[in-house]
This record gives C-alpha cells, structure tokens and sequence, in this order.
C-alpha cells in the first residue's frame, strides 16, 4: 500500500468541495498560466515536467509527461529538461558548499 | 496471446477481430458497474435526444481492408493480408449514388484505397459524375512501393484529389514504431513528390493536409499547437509544406483496443475519454453528416462502425438501395468507443469538430 494512488489525480478538482471559492481561483489561476504568452504552452509543459521532478510529485509527473506525450515532446526533449531540473536542484546544493568553504577558511587557521 | 508484427488480427485469429467480442468489452467492465456513464446515456444528457442524422455532407466510401503497411494502432485492422476489395461492380452502384446525391464530399478511405485494381477508373467516373470534392486518404507509402504507384501524385493533381495523408510525428523514432520500418523516410519523400508538384504550396489549389493521431494511450493536444510544431519542424528538417494538420483521437477498437488491453491501459484510457466529454463536440460528430460505406456496399454511420459490424439503422442497408431522404434523421448507432469522437476538442476524419 502506497501513500499515493494514481486514481487520486481524477479528484484534484474535488478539492473544491471543501473550498469552493479558493478552490476555483487556484484553478483559474492555474488554467491561465499556461495559457500561451510569451512562452510557448508546449515550454510551459516542459517547465512544469522539470519542477514536477525537482518537486518529486507523482502526481505532476504523472500528469505532464503525458501532457509532453500529447504535445509530441520527445523523450530526448522530456530528458534534458529532467536534467535542468536536477542541474539546479544539485547546484543549489554545491553552491552552498562556498559557505562551508568560508566557514573554513574562517575557523581553521 | 503473442502479437506476429505485420499481421492483421484477422490473419492472427486474435479475439479482438471478432467486432462482437469488441463490443462485449467496450459494454463491460466501468460501464456495467456503473462507475462510467454508458455513451448513449450521456449523449441524451447533452442534446435532450438521441444522436440523429442531419443533412448527408460526405460519402465516405472504404474500397477495400488492404494496405502495403500494418500499422500498430489501425482501426481497420488493414494489412498486405486483407482481401476484402470493392469490385467494379458495387464501385457501379456507388457511382449512381454519387450521381443524385447532395452531399459535396466523397471520401476514399481503406486500406490503401490505391491499391484497389478500380481505384483510378473509379476516381475518374466520380470526377465525371459531378462530385464537388474528391478526397484520398493516402498512406504517403504506397507512392512509393512500387513503381506503377509512382505516378500517383501526378493522377492526384490531374484530377484536383485533396490528399489527407497520416503522419503521426515529425521524427522517424515515432512514426516508424507506430507505422513500421522505413515509414519515415518513404512518407518524407512521398510529401517531397507531392510538394514537386504543387501540393501544399500556397496558391496550388492542390490540397495536402496531414492526420495525427497520437502513439499511445493518451490523447492529443490543441490541434492547432500541434500543427504549427509539425510545420515548423518539416520545413526546417525537410523543406515540407502542408495545409493543415487533423488531430484525431485514437477510438478504442480493433488494434488499438488490443494494445490498451495488452498494455493493462483500457481501463484508464476509457475513464480518459469520459472524463474529457466534451458536450460541444458532441452537437457536431462527424456521423450526423457523413454516411460510410464499406466494400461489399454495406452502409454504416461511420468507418469506426463499419469495422464493429454495427450496420446504419433503418430499412436501406446497402448502397444498391440507397435512398438519401430515409437516411437523414436516422439514429446513429453508438457503443462506448464513441466517446473517442467527443473528447477534448472533438475527432472526425477532418480533425477536431469543437
């Protein structure tokens, strides 16, 4: 027994009943931002694919790359944009280390 | 049971080339528990009536089940191994149908319609019996398998065909896994040939518009984001030019149905189809305009129903009795895949419908 079930996705939008009024403005806002604009909806599916990973939501990565499949995003397409995602993720890690680096250099004469 | 590459189901004697056998699995399982609405209880919902025929638009005549390819997904279930074939004879009888008819369009479907031994005498006789439109939709190979096909693209502009023509993507990884080895690069120079003699080109008059449909269980995206990837991606990489791009949804039924259920995604796929139940794609299916008749002359309200064996309702049932004042305002007959037709955006031979 998984804390996830794939069948859950279907009742993301239940989550109005609880909250009606909060529930239709996050899916409104939701609906607008990818909307085409100055990105493009299929960059916008490729962005939400490298958050839903660097989010490490099954749901979201459930859900945008079959929206990438519907698109026609290829897997290379899917893969390098999974590795952006990692790529900041680790940065943000590895760029901390300069504070452990000044640390030290700071405490270790 | 082990799927043969390149054999129909029929060939196979798969269950799934029993259209009686599809049925019982499109009534059962979510729809028989209830959990799904059946397809013609929701379009009752939506339209406060059963699914009737309005004017007739389009003839769409299937000349016969076989095809140079086999490929993955086909609803026909066409193969080089099907000979059913349209004679001369019910080609005749469909002639002084296209004669009198009011409908501005015929549609040649298949198989590889080419590939029927009458398909050039019959789309001359049907030129000259006065049909507006004459569409072929061409699988883009058979132009090139085999040399008495190479002319083709010459036949088609001598007499003004508009050719509808599948391309499920702009790579050869995804069209060759679909559509079988090779299929890529032949459809890229089949559309060269095309476009070197005026297809697709802006002004030409000649027509040239691609049908997508998608490489899995899932379904396509806005018709008109996907078509300007695929334009933009096949000028750039080719130097290939079209008119628009059809999305069509995937019904499930015959080798597509076998691959959800092979691939444990039926289940998934159905709830899908009836979650994106699209009530204004439903006011505009493509079987309130289109009659389809299959090659022994058997009418049916679409190519899908033809496949499932569901003949047109009414007391004309074959193209030697055709009357069209008994055809309008006949009920369509439905089952579950015709949720495929009213998701999302809509499906129809000629792409999205909402």
């Amino acid at each position: 027994m998984s804390y996830y079930d794939p069948k859950d996705l279907r009742k993301f939008k239940d989550i109005t009943q609880w909250s009606e009024a909060l529930g239709h403005k996050f899916f409104d806002y939701y609906n607008a931002v990818f909307q085409e604009g100055a990105l493009t909806p299929r960059e916008k599916s490729l962005i939400a694919l490298a958050v839903a990973h660097t989010e490490m939501c099954p749901y979201c990565i459930d859900a945008y790359t079959e929206d990438g499949l519907k698109r026609g995003i290829t897997k290379d397409e899917m893969m390098e944009a999974v590795h952006v995602g990692a790529a900041i993720k680790s940065g943000a890690s590895l760029v901390h280390s300069v504070m452990m680096m000044n640390k030290v250099n700071k405490l270790d004469a | 049971m082990t799927k043969v590459k390149g054999q129909s189901l029929h060939k196979q004697s798969n269950p799934l080339a029993d259209a009686t056998h599809q049925l019982k699995i499109l009534a059962e399982g979510p729809f028989k528990n209830g959990d799904l609405p059946l397809f013609k209880e929701r379009i009752h919902q939506s339209l406060g009536q059963p699914l009737v025929a309005k004017k007739l638009e389009i003839l769409q005549i299937n000349v016969g089940y076989m095809c140079n390819q086999v490929c993955d997904h086909c609803h026909v279930d066409a193969g080089p191994d099907r000979k059913e074939i349209m004679t001369r004879a019910t080609m005749e009888q469909c002639l002084e149908v296209i004669k009198t008819t009011k409908a501005q369009t015929l549609d040649l479907t298949g198989g590889a319609p080419e590939m029927n031994p009458n398909f050039r005498w019959f789309v001359v006789a049907a030129r000259k019996a006065g049909i507006q439109e004459i569409i072929v939709r061409s699988n883009l190979t058979i132009i090139r398998a085999h040399k008495k096909y190479h002319d083709l693209p010459d036949f088609f502009k001598q007499h003004n065909i508009h050719v509808v023509s599948s391309m499920p993507h702009w790579t050869k990884d995804k069209t060759d896994k679909q559509r079988g080895s090779g299929v890529f690069e032949a459809s890229i120079e089949a559309l060269k040939q095309l476009n070197a003699v005026g297809y697709g080109q802006p002004n030409s008059g000649l027509q040239l518009d691609l049908v997508y449909n998608p490489s899995g269980a899932f379904l396509p995206a806005d018709q008109n984001d996907l078509e300007a990837d695929f334009k933009q991606r096949l000028r750039s990489d080719f130097g290939i030019e079209f008119g628009q791009l059809f999305a069509i949804t995937n019904l499930p039924i015959s080798r597509f149905l076998d691959f959800l259920i092979a691939s444990d995604n039926y289940q998934d796929y159905m709830y899908r189809l009836v979650d994106a139940y699209n009530p204004a794609a439903a006011q505009s299916v493509m079987c309130t305009n289109t009659l389809s008749v299959s090659w022994d002359g058997a009418l049916y309200d679409c190519d899908f129903n033809q496949m499932l064996q569901l003949p047109v309702a009414g007391s004309v049932r074959h193209i030697a009795h055709y009357q069209e004042s008994l055809m309008e305002g006949r009920k369509i007959k439905v089952s579950q895949h015709c949720y495929g037709c009213t998701a999302g955006a809509g499906s129809s031979c000629q792409g999205s419908v909402a």
